[in-house]
């Protein structure tokens, strides 16, 4: 993963609530391997007609959006299907951050084991801002990890809240597996401890 | 039996909070604290958690503890790899052989009598069992929390995490209490009560929370009903859902393969036993719900939280709500092709699917199959079994001839339609009647519409060719209940 400590980009509004991994990646392109690169699929069946054309009405199809590296989101975005192909897709078409009044759980784990950042704000806060980025000419946000402050294009700054423990790994760009792996006497201890009195777990 | 295991705390803390505790390997004061996974169990998805895996020379900790099971590419046609879709879709079904011996790991694969969708092989095995803690990389693994155990979908980052170290880094979610007194009308089953709950607190109303479902509703439910209800819990963004374990629980588990043998059974049941709410339990948040008042229920958008009563008209965009949702309602509406005020009832359909992990256990074909007993399909309809070991057993009881004598095709098992990942799909502007658990756009294909219900009424459906009440079935034959 790679670490992230600040990003200052252009921000695109993305309206809908309950927007499902689905829409962000639809089923279809989930078969191939992550090293083929996952970003043409973004948003895939909104962005494309079936003919293969864009859609000018889809807001990443527009400009300046084409180039966001942010998204700004409604309600429970990344909803649905627990699948990371989601996130793979929007890292790889080069968003970098989220916001966004609330996610989808698994989605938002996922996001934050692949070093994109979700971003939850007041739902007036991110209603207004998805407003101010349609309305423009000011769409570049800035987003830092490290004072966890979000500074908006009308030049509000906001608390970024993020748990301590996931803002090292990103910080640090961490690799949680082998962070685990330090713990294993620990989990060895727990582990004898606990099978010992639950045989049946497995027997 | 050592005293963290008995009944410390049990009076004020809840069956989330009992089971959680008991997992904790490193606690920290705030965020997330190191949790043991007792379970996980892989379908073909997996190959990122493998590739991931291999890639940094990792091996799996606990083989044992991991089952396999190929189910959302499988054909359901046939069982021979050469039945897959695509050669593409071969190609994963075989690679994720390959991966469960890579790893050591249990698989039932495609021609197993023991193969079937995740979130029905689970339970029905007895790997998932009370006071566990269970994932896997699909999100509906919020079903297993019907027999007591927390589970929840994870992603194939997650996965990799708990295949090499058997732990994940979890924050503690809120907890959330939906209390279902009351008793279900006659017709009206676990499927309409899980859309009522997930109606009325929305898609994102139980965001950050644990639910458990209580009530008498409940509490009467057999464990097939259970797993429908926690099922979709999901679907109102909850990180799990959960039913106490009980008497129906411990019968239920008796004597399946990976249960407790005969030798733990007792000790393992006193141990279930103190897992419930205690009765001064505290919950963030409570919801409850008159059961008796649940009418059967379909949608008619393309959110699981756009249900309503069969007896109901499609909405409108409420001039009072704020413009965004309005504009939801419409482009719900445009994608449906549907008119604001149409009767329910009277919404044709092209095509019925009985499966998906929701509504696909041997209780779901009986009660589809008592509607169908003797009638017949007027529209083109089909029943995918949750697992092999359902289909043998709904064969035994020649559930499998009721259906094909009512029109429907009987086939294989597997995730099949609901998810249309398989090659089987809804064509586009086809309306489906579904038993399975998402109504999202293009979720059963491009540009298909679903509206999600019970098997009953599925089944009611298919012998109208409309969303049908299936009350209109009942009272003529002993069968329907
Ligand atoms: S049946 Fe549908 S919801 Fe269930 S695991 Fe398969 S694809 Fe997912």
């Amino acid at each position: 993963m790679d670490a992230f400590i600040r990003e200052t980009a252009l921000a695109a509004p993305f309206e809908g609530s309950n927007v499902d991994t689905d829409q962000i990646i639809p089923a279809r392109f989930l078969k191939v391997d992550r090293t083929v690169g996952y970003g043409s699929f973004l948003f895939h069946d909104l962005k494309f007609e079936s003919d293969g054309t864009e859609r000018p009405d889809f807001v990443l199809n527009q400009q300046p959006f084409r180039h966001a590296r942010i998204l700004v989101t409604d309600e429970n975005f990344g909803c649905g299907s627990s699948r990371e192909g989601a996130v793979y897709a929007l890292s790889d078409y080069g968003i970098k951050a989220l916001i966004g009044p609330s996610f989808g759980d698994i989605f938002y784990n996922n996001c934050l084991k692949n070093g994109l950042i979700p971003v939850r704000l007041p739902h007036d806060v991110v209603a207004g801002l998805r407003e101010d980025l349609l309305r423009g000419p000011d769409r570049e946000i800035s987003i830092d990890l490290d004072s966890q402050v979000v500074t908006l294009p009308d030049g509000t700054l906001h608390n970024l809240e993020i748990d301590p423990f996931w803002r090292e790994c990103i910080m640090k760009g961490v690799d949680e597996v082998e962070l685990t792996l330090g713990y294993l006497p620990e989990i060895e201890s727990f582990e004898a401890r606990y099978l010992d009195e639950m045989k049946w777990i497995n027997r | 039996m050592t005293d963290h295991m008995g009944d410390a705390g049990s009076r004020t803390k809840a069956m989330f909070d009992k089971i959680w505790d008991r997992h904790v390997v490193v606690a920290r004061a705030q965020g997330p604290s190191l949790i043991y996974i007792d379970r996980d169990i892989i379908h073909e998805g997996s190959f990122h958690a493998f590739a991931d895996m291999k890639r940094r020379g990792l091996t799996v900790r606990k083989p044992k503890q991991m089952f396999g099971t190929p189910d959302h590419y499988v054909p359901t046609t046939g069982r021979m790899i050469g039945d897959a879709a695509t050669p593409e879709i071969a190609r994963m079904i075989s690679q994720f052989d390959e991966n469960m011996s890579w790893g050591g790991i249990r698989n039932f694969g495609l021609r197993d009598p023991r193969q079937g969708i995740v979130h029905v092989v689970g339970p029905e095995q007895g790997i998932t069992l009370p006071g566990l803690t269970l994932v896997c990389s699909d999100s509906h693994t919020s079903t297993h929390g019907a027999l007591g155990a927390i589970a929840f979908g994870i992603g194939q980052s997650e996965n990799a995490h708990v295949m090499a170290t058997q732990t994940l880094w979890q924050a503690r979610p809120k907890t959330m209490r939906i209390t279902i007194d009351g008793r279900l009308a006659r017709g009206v089953h676990a499927k309409d009560v899980i859309l009522a709950i997930i109606g009325k607190i929305g898609a994102a109303g139980a965001g950050g929370h644990a639910i458990e479902y209580a009530g008498a509703v409940v509490r009467a439910m057999s464990i097939e009903e259970r797993l429908t209800i926690c099922n979709m819990s999901i679907e109102a963004a909850a990180r799990c859902g959960m039913v106490a374990p009980d008497d129906t629980t411990f019968a239920y588990l008796h004597g399946r393969p990976f249960a407790p043998n005969e030798q733990d059974w007792d000790a393992a049941v006193s141990y279930w036993r103190t897992l419930p709410s205690g009765d001064d339990a505290r919950f963030d948040s409570e919801v409850s719900i008159d059961g008796s008042a649940i009418e059967p229920m379909v949608t008619w958008g393309t959110s699981p939280e756009d249900a309503l009563p069969i007896s109901g008209h499609v909405p409108g965009p409420d001039p009072k709500a704020d413009l965004q949702r309005q504009d939801a309602v419409a482009r719900a509406l445009r994608y449906m092709g549907l008119e604001a005020g149409t009767a329910l009832t009277d919404i044709a359909i092209d095509r019925v699917f009985i499966g998906s992990c929701t509504n696909s256990r041997l209780e779901d074909l009986r009660s589809a199959a008592a509607v169908l007993d003797g009638r017949r399909a007027v529209v083109p309809a089909m029943v995918v079994p949750g697992s092999t070991g359902v289909k043998l057993a709904a064969e035994a009881e020649g559930l499998d001839a009721i259906f094909r004598n009512a029109g429907f095709e009987w086939r294989e098992s597997g995730c099949s339609m609901c998810a249309a990942m398989n090659g089987d799909f809804v064509r586009p502007q086809e309306r489906c009647a579904s038993t399975s658990n998402r109504n999202f756009v293009g979720r059963q294909g491009p540009n298909a519409r679903t509206h999600l219900m019970s098997p009953a009424m599925a089944a009611a459906a298919a012998l109208t060719g409309r969303l049908t009440d299936v009350r209109q079935f009942m009272g003529a034959r002993s069968g329907v209940q």
